[in-house]
């Protein structure tokens, strides 16, 4: 994780109780967070939850209904999108279509007033073309290039205005998977380089967890939890948190008792489960619904005569598929108590002897205090 | 592969027959009786008599006024159009709701739902001496007369051409992605400079094909030069109609169309050049 130590604490962007109506809907609903200068700060959530919305109430493209937007301490609201220090990737990337690929990215430069002289703003282009890796593409025109070339001419176009915070909308959307890759590597090097804040808008998980220190997630138009990765894998608070980052197996039922934060529950076919509640998660009663959160890789498999110890949850089923990841094998096991569950056994486990194949009757069994019983929101 | 070439020929042949007969018919010939009629004589009791002589084409200068005219209230009369177009345009591509665009953009054609020459009329009566020189006399401007200048003409040209000039504006503002515009701005352009370095230049195609369309149709108007130029203000148009329907002077009347055809040809050429230049973009259309 990049070392931000230099200048923590320092607020870049924030929201206090921001609401943006339209019309009918309500897009970002009574949003409070702060975003640390120089961090890599993500909005995750499905699509139409208010993540592009939150983003142009930073840039200014639309000015909050309620509430406050701030950037390095100043409130910004009714300050218009050309006055703001940030800068903005778009999604399609909007780079201008009459001009080059150099015209394109001077172009913020040549807004200034006083403008710079035009060896200035020719240096600071080929400077900046470097940074992105497009030495020589200065005189193409912008359609020439592939959709990762465009993507870059974008975000140098951004970054030549030296902007306090970049924002970023879902910059990779368009592109294929391995480039992706290459691309949010390069990003996470290029935040890193240039030490601003990057504000991410993604519907994609693994980018949010891969690229950011923090994420928020998001559902029609509010935050559910923000958190770095970590916290947000290991500590969901709630099961859409859960099922939005990472895979999890749900199993619900109904809470007969809450001791503190030690949960049982009682599922329809009659099967105790014993799990543990997120500390931060508001308190659940007897009698609600609930479920409990398992990662697949919180399960062990076993032969279905083996023996477990008494102190743990054991599911019976019968392997339905097995995938081979390198490291990992994933399984689908069919339970008798719940449906489909899935489970990643380490190769390490694998090698002790103990992989199993299609039709293989088994056990699955984990630790009821490594699991966490969620409520639904 | 030869026998291949042939039936590609035929079918080439086939199918651009359509076309080809098109152009024959509705074009070419015509063409072609004009260029031979300016060329022979005037029939004693009119139209058109065999020959062969330049005589048509000395005595183009006696109709000097009329290309004079057009040349000059053509192309003021498109500017005009062009900057009266370009903000209602720009105001119903960009500025309205979508929920009433399409109310306003009919609203723009529905004056064509009557005859222009109708629509032309009422203007004879707006700028007429008991129109708008009567309303001025209330407030005190006396002796304005606005009738039979150039001005009255090119008020009706404005008039009429506004919705040729406005829509193939509307279409590329219209076409225009928004996001283009928030990007420059966020980069940093004002309202104006966005306008002057985006907007525009990415409409010209609109300005273009709206001009060009206003201009061709101008050069050969008639009727709002007769309506509301009186006999002074006068179009090559209206020396046509006299050559041929008055004085019954065809081979004249064949060599002022011939001429102004050619005058067409250059201008038409010239600016297709001027505005295909830096044009090397993969859109090419024209719109
Ligand atoms: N200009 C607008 N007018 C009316 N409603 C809007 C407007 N912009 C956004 N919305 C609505 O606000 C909600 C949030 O939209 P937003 O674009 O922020 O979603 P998003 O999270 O970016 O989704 P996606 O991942 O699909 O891009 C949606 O319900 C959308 O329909
Ligand atoms: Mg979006």
């Amino acid at each position: 994780m990049p070392d931000h130590s230099s200048n923590s604490n320092e607020v870049d962007i924030e929201f206090r109780n921001a609401t943006k109506r339209f019309e009918n809907v309500v897009a970002v609903d009574d949003v409070s967070l702060s975003v640390e200068r120089g961090a890599f700060f993500s909005f995750l959530g499905p699509s139409g939850c208010g993540k592009t919305t939150s983003l142009r109430l930073i840039a200014g493209f639309d000015q909050p209904s309620e509430g406050d937007v701030f950037i390095s301490g100043a409130s910004v609201v009714g300050i218009p999108p050309h006055k703001r220090p940030v800068n903005m990737v778009f999604q399609q990337y909007a780079l201008f279509p009459h001009m080059d690929v150099a015209e394109n990215i001077g172009y913020g430069l040549r807004q200034r007033s006083p403008k710079p002289d035009r060896q200035d703003i020719t240096r600071r282009v080929d400077e900046t073309l470097e940074m992105v890796r497009l030495s020589g593409y200065g005189k193409r025109r912008v359609w020439e290039l592939s959709g990762g070339q465009q993507q870059r001419v974008a975000l140098a176009r951004a970054l030549i205005n030296h902007p306090t915070c970049l924002l970023l909308d879902e910059p990779l959307a368009a592109l294929d998977r391995k480039l992706r890759r290459e691309m949010q590597i390069e990003l996470q090097t290029l935040q890193r380089d240039v030490g601003i804040t990057f504000i991410l808008v993604t519907h994609d998980q693994e980018e949010a967890l891969s690229m950011s220190d923090r994420i928020c997630i998001m559902r029609e138009g509010r935050i559910v939890q923000s958190g770095s990765p970590r916290e947000l894998y290991d500590e969901p608070l709630n099961r859409y948190v859960a099922d939005f980052v990472g895979k999890t197996n749900f199993f619900d039922g109904e809470i007969i008792e809450a001791r503190d934060s030690a949960i049982t529950l009682k599922s329809e076919s009659g099967q105790v489960l014993v799990g543990v509640q997120p500390k931060k998660a508001a308190p659940l009663v007897n009698g609600s619904r609930a479920c409990v959160a398992v990662r697949p890789e919180m399960i062990s498999i076993n032969a279905a005569d083996k023996n477990v110890g008494d102190d743990s949850i054991a599911l019976h089923g019968e392997v339905m598929n097995r995938i081979f990841l390198g490291e990992h094998s994933e399984y689908l096991v069919a339970t008798v108590e719940y449906g489909e569950v899935m489970v990643l056994s380490p190769k390490s486990v694998e090698n002790s002897n103990r992989s199993f194949a299609p039709g293989d009757r088994v056990s699955l069994s984990w630790r009821p205090e490594s699991v966490l019983v969620l409520g639904d929101t | 592969m030869r026998e291949d070439g042939k039936t590609n020929f035929w079918l080439t042949a086939a199918l651009l027959a359509p076309t080809s007969m098109w152009f024959l018919f509705m074009l070419i010939l015509p063409l072609i009786v004009i260029l031979v009629f300016s060329f022979g004589e005037r029939a004693a009791v009119g139209g058109y008599a065999a020959g062969f002589t330049l005589e048509q084409y000395a005595n183009l200068p006696s109709r000097l006024k009329a290309f004079q005219n057009t040349m000059v209230i053509a192309p003021v009369g498109t500017l005009l159009s062009l900057l009266v177009a370009y903000p209602l345009a720009y105001y119903l591509a960009l500025r309205v709701n979508r929920r009433y665009k399409l109310i306003l953009l009919v609203l723009v054609i529905v004056p064509f739902w009557t005859s222009l020459l109708v629509r032309t009329y009422a203007w004879i009566f707006i700028l007429g001496g008991r129109g708008i020189p009567t309303l001025l006399e209330f407030i005190g401007i006396e002796g304005v007369r606005l009738i039979n200048t150039p001005g009255a003409v090119l008020v009706g040209i404005v008039y009429g051409y506004l919705p040729l000039m406005v829509f193939p504006i509307f279409v590329s503002l219209e076409k225009l992605d928004k996001t283009l515009l928030e990007a420059s701005s966020d980069l940093g352009g004002s309202p104006l400079k966005t306008f002057m370095q985006i907007t525009l230049p990415l409409s010209t195609p609109g300005i273009a094909t709206g001009c060009m369309l206003v201009f061709i149709l101008l050069m050969g108007e008639f009727l709002i030069p007769a309506f509301l130029g009186g006999g002074k203000v006068f179009f090559i148009g209206n020396a046509l109609v006299d050559l041929f329907l008055q004085s019954r002077n065809w081979p004249f009347g064949a060599a002022v169309s011939v001429t102004l055809v050619v005058i067409m040809l250059i201008t038409v050429t010239l600016y297709m050049r001027l505005i295909m230049r830096g044009k090397t973009g993969r859109d090419e259309s024209l719109m």
